[in-house]
């Protein structure tokens, strides 16, 4: 019949011409090259003109392909260039921070660093010891304060909460997590000063003002890692005679633990990094403190930015402390990431 | 060991909020048969089956009227704790859902654990050994009982599912298609558990295979609903042999024969 005569006669053949496996990139690599060149020899920054030539070679890539292949390897090879083209634009800033706080915090990033306070240090020498205590203290406390109060509300919205309280609960979580840290740590300053008047400062103040932007964190990832703990393993435990809050004691979280460390993790990361709500609640301080519920109390990113905002009168040592103060707490960061992902890969279960 | 009861359902309508999911159901499930409930998807008896446990309330706006007697008693009566009617009436899923986070020892365990009851390790060794020789996974897995339960194929998830639930010794046993994820070698075995196990226990299995309600069930009891929207009926519940061989009905003969469903 004809039907069928057509379909067979206007099926594309299975075999096409293509481009040599050097091809695109060989011209990409062409394109940028000249790119580099034409930027040494004008004044154009160097940036826009490797911005364009990805689009240039995006568009020479395209229309080659084009007539040697057909249309759909076109759009292939173009969209693969311009989506790595993306992926490399969107790290580079990444990859710049690092190499600037790595280059220019390894001056100071040495033994006395982590042994010695600031304590009465004009000038060079001296170290941040004491901030690091202190941000270890007041995130650690902000952590102890809000993990349990965002599991168990996690558990609540997943596992108990119904109709409206919980819609109106999720949409408070929701703005919780878009408050701008500085007011954080505006409440926790107008709580502390309802209870011990104006112009207290105090560790556990930071804590606070760190708790309220950790807690919806917290209650989020829960709340997703919660969801993706299949329903069957709940009635297989109802099935069980077990009780409902023991199911999710005994089969929920721990089905769930791996997932829900990792939002800690990922909510002190976010966290441990703030300045201002800090700068505000535990004031500046020198010496080592490591007593939350005593006075004024140093971490590192408030100790970063107080050593560049007033540095001495040779700033040069100031400046240091602080980019050595920077890489500190990247590396505290990425310390508590890659535990977070050793936890995951001892512990992860594979839930689906 | 545990005593196998009989359910006597009269009466009974389930609904999901406003929709009637299924109709004035009356039956008596014996003790030491096995019981299959055939028809076709979405005719309630999967929904009918959960009820005879309370695990249909586990659904948001699930409600029963009607009674179901286990043994004297009716687990609806407003004193009955749900959670004691589940340690008495247990259940083995559609798919094999062992305890990820489990061993394969701790998942037997799992429903004495869970209940805190405290056990000797003799004691609890025994209760495991025996509740796998009862599912017929002992021999294959008496080397690695600290392994994960989820490292177990198919076919062996759904018998350590199903030592699972003997584990905690309960009267009757419900299994909601134990079988239609497995292969037929794995099925065969299931289907040779089930036979072995009505020897202790009650049991209602729903399944959508009428070989295996011929082969497996003493009972055989066919739900239809008449038109979707409706609410699904049991239309007919007999010797397993009369179903299949001389219904009453007329839908019975034409789902069992294959001219519909």
């Amino acid at each position: 019949m004809s039907t069928a005569s057509v379909a067979s006669s206007a099926r594309a053949p299975i075999t096409h011409d293509s481009l040599p496996a050097w091809g695109p990139w060989a011209v990409v690599g062409g394109v940028l090259l000249a790119a580099v060149a034409l930027g040494s020899a004008t004044e154009v920054a160097l940036g826009v003109l490797l911005l364009l030539g990805v689009v240039l070679s995006v568009g020479v890539v395209y229309v080659w392909s084009r007539a040697v292949e057909g249309s759909r390897r076109a759009k292939d090879r173009s969209v693969t260039i311009a989506v790595t083209a993306s992926f490399l634009l969107a790290i580079a800033p990444l990859v710049s921070v690092l190499y600037t706080v790595l280059s220019r915090g390894l001056a100071r990033f040495d033994a006395p660093f982590f042994t010695e306070t600031a304590r009465n240090v004009v000038g060079e020498g001296g170290g941040a010891s004491h901030a690091i205590v202190g941000t270890l203290v007041i995130t650690g406390v902000a952590t102890l304060a809000s993990v349990p109060i965002g599991i168990m509300a996690a558990i609540y919205l997943h596992e108990y909460g119904s109709g409206r309280l919980k819609k109106a609960l999720t949409f408070f979580v929701d703005v919780m997590t878009g408050i701008p840290s500085i007011v954080a740590g505006l409440f926790a300053v107008a709580l502390f000063v309802l209870f011990f008047g104006p112009g207290i400062r105090l560790g556990v103040m930071g804590a606070v003002a760190l708790s309220v932007l950790m807690i919806p964190i917290v209650v989020r990832s829960t709340e997703e890692m919660l969801k993706i703990v299949p329903d069957g393993l709940r009635e297989a435990s109802y099935a069980l005679g077990v009780p409902k809050w023991r199911t999710i004691v005994k089969v929920v979280l721990p089905t769930a633990l791996a997932g829900i460390i990792t939002g800690v993790m990922v909510a002190v990361a976010r966290v441990i990094g703030e300045t201002a709500p800090l700068l505000i609640t535990t004031g500046v301080f020198s010496s080592m403190n490591s007593n939350p519920f005593d006075g004024r109390m140093s971490n590192l990113p408030v100790f970063a930015f107080n050593q560049y905002k007033f540095p001495g009168a040779i700033p040069e040592p100031y400046i240091d402390r602080a980019w050595a103060a920077a890489l500190t707490l990247i590396v505290i960061v990425m310390t508590l990431s890659l535990a977070a992902r050793l936890i995951y890969r001892r512990f992860g279960t594979d839930i689906r | 060991m545990s005593s196998a009861k009989s359910v006597e359902v009269s009466d009974l309508d389930l609904y999901y909020g406003s929709f009637h999911a299924v109709q004035n159901v009356n039956m008596t499930i014996q003790p030491n048969k096995v019981t299959a409930l055939i028809g076709s998807s979405g005719c309630g008896k999967s929904t009918f089956l959960r009820s005879l446990n309370r695990m249909h309330e586990l659904v948001h706006g699930a409600r029963v009227e009607g009674s179901v007697i286990l043994e004297g008693q009716d687990i609806y009566a407003p004193d009955v704790d749900p959670v004691a009617v589940r340690s008495q009436v247990g259940m083995v899923f559609q798919q094999p859902n062992p305890f990820p986070t489990m061993s394969i020892y701790e998942n037997v365990a799992a429903g004495l654990r869970l209940n805190s009851r405290r056990m000797k390790k003799p004691a609890m060794d025994e209760i495991v050994e025996r509740s796998l020789r009862g599912a017929n996974l002992w021999e294959e897995v008496k080397n690695r009982l600290e392994r994960a339960g989820s490292g177990l194929s198919g076919g062996q998830q759904q018998r350590l599912c199903i030592a699972r639930a003997i584990a905690v010794e309960p009267e009757v046993l419900l299994m909601d298609e134990p079988c239609s994820a497995l292969d037929p070698v794995a099925t065969l075995a299931i289907e040779e558990l089930i036979r072995e196990l009505k020897v202790n226990y009650t049991i209602v299995i729903v399944t959508h295979n009428m070989q295996q309600a011929s082969r497996a069930s003493d009972i055989t009891g066919f739900f239809n609903l008449e038109e979707s929207g409706k609410p699904g009926r049991l239309v007919e519940i007999d010797e397993t042999e009369t179903i299949f061989s001389n219904p009453a009905n007329k839908a019975t003969e034409d789902y069992v024969t294959g001219r519909f469903g």
